[in-house]
């Protein structure tokens, strides 16, 4: 029996699984009371720029963001073997491509942000 | 204090044999409410029906045998209180395995991956025994005590969705053996058990349901060690992929 390379995309749908709980809910409730306007100035058009235009920010919103995107790919193709679709290559291959993208363009689109 | 209920014990009866195929079987049983079903079905056994097979040894759900679906969910027939059903109890043999007769199943499956994953101690060294016993701290101990609690019952095998689907995996009992004796601080035989819990039949078809732990009668918690062994086994691949030279 060859040892698994399962743990490429469970480790990143592990990762993601953690920022999911704890920072996604979070962002969540925040976007809440911005939308509400609780919270005015929060999510100011400046303040998120210069978040995104810091090194230290750029890290992590890409890791949120790329995380995430594995995490769910991952959890979907695991739910759609459960519901019965057992195509589990075709869906796997789709699912990272999409994800892979995603980690790309947000490479990409961070670091257009000056 | 004991008060009598009767019973409709609803029992799956096959010979295959004989029998096209399972049928059910409905005896009238006059139960105490103290009683757990092992004591209906030998109640069947000794007053009503003495064809019946099923399998059970110690009534104190320490031998694992009497495993059964009991309304449909993995139970000990000697953990399974009459007085927690109403008076219409469905016996049927554990699920995900093939029947023998009646009650009984084939395990051969459970007994071949669980001899698959080495579980019994391999010595990091051998030691005379003039140099005396293997010492372990109470600290070493409580990494793997839980684990040890496993009585083989296949409760969890029953439970779980994933080796219904997919009957190549090793599933949750076997997995979490293995991982009580890597976690054994006297014991060296971690690589070995690798080539076989982190292969893709392995600990990887497991999807997390967590069947396996709420059925568990001696709360060994398998998903918990499953889990365990994804995080050591992803270590391990980076370890072996990125970094090739840090290989023993």
């Amino acid at each position: 029996m060859a040892k698994s390379n399962k743990p490429i995309v469970w480790g990143l749908f592990a990762a993601g699984g953690t920022v999911t709980a704890f920072i996604t809910p979070v962002l969540v409730l925040l976007t809440l009371f911005a939308a509400m306007r609780f919270a005015p100035s929060l999510f100011t058009y400046e303040s998120i720029h210069a978040f995104a235009a810091n090194w230290l920010g750029k890290l992590i919103i890409f890791g949120v963001i790329t995380l995430s995107l594995w995490h769910a790919a991952h959890r979907f193709r695991i739910t759609a073997f459960d519901f019965g679709i057992r195509a589990d290559l075709v869906v796997a291959t789709i699912l990272y491509i999409i994800a892979a993208l995603g980690t790309i363009s947000t490479f990409f689109s961070l670091l257009s942000i000056h | 204090m004991s008060e009598e209920r009767q019973i409709q014990l609803e029992v799956l009866r096959y010979n295959p044999e004989t029998d096209l195929e399972p049928r059910f079987q409905t005896y009238s049983v006059p139960c105490v409410n103290e009683w757990v079903v092992l004591d209906a079905l030998n109640y069947v056994k000794e007053n009503l029906d003495p064809t019946l097979s099923y399998r059970w040894s110690c009534h104190m759900a320490v031998c694992g045998s009497c495993g059964y679906m009991i309304n449909g969910e993995p139970k000990l027939g000697c953990k399974a209180f009459i007085h927690e059903y109403g008076d219409h109890i469905r016996v049927e043999p554990l699920a995900h395995f093939p029947i023998e007769r009646d009650l009984v199943t084939v395990v051969e499956d459970f007994i071949t991956k669980f001899s698959s994953v080495k579980p019994y101690l391999i010595p990091k060294e051998d030691k005379p025994i003039s140099a005396g016993e293997f010492k372990q701290t109470p600290a070493q101990l409580m990494k793997f005590k839980q684990y040890t609690l496993c009585i083989n019952c296949m409760l969890c095998y029953a439970a779980c969705p994933q080796y219904g689907l997919v009957p190549e995996f090793l599933g949750p009992a076997a997995i979490s053996m293995a991982h009580r004796y890597n976690q054994d601080s006297r014991d060296g035989g971690r690589d070995q058990r690798q080539e076989v819990i982190a292969s893709h039949e392995g600990v990887w078809e497991c999807s997390f349901v967590g069947a396996c732990s709420e059925v568990c009668p001696k709360h060994v918690d398998p998903a918990g060690a499953l889990q365990q062994v994804k995080v050591a086994s992803t270590i391990d691949w980076y370890k072996e992929h990125l970094m090739p030279w840090s290989k023993k």
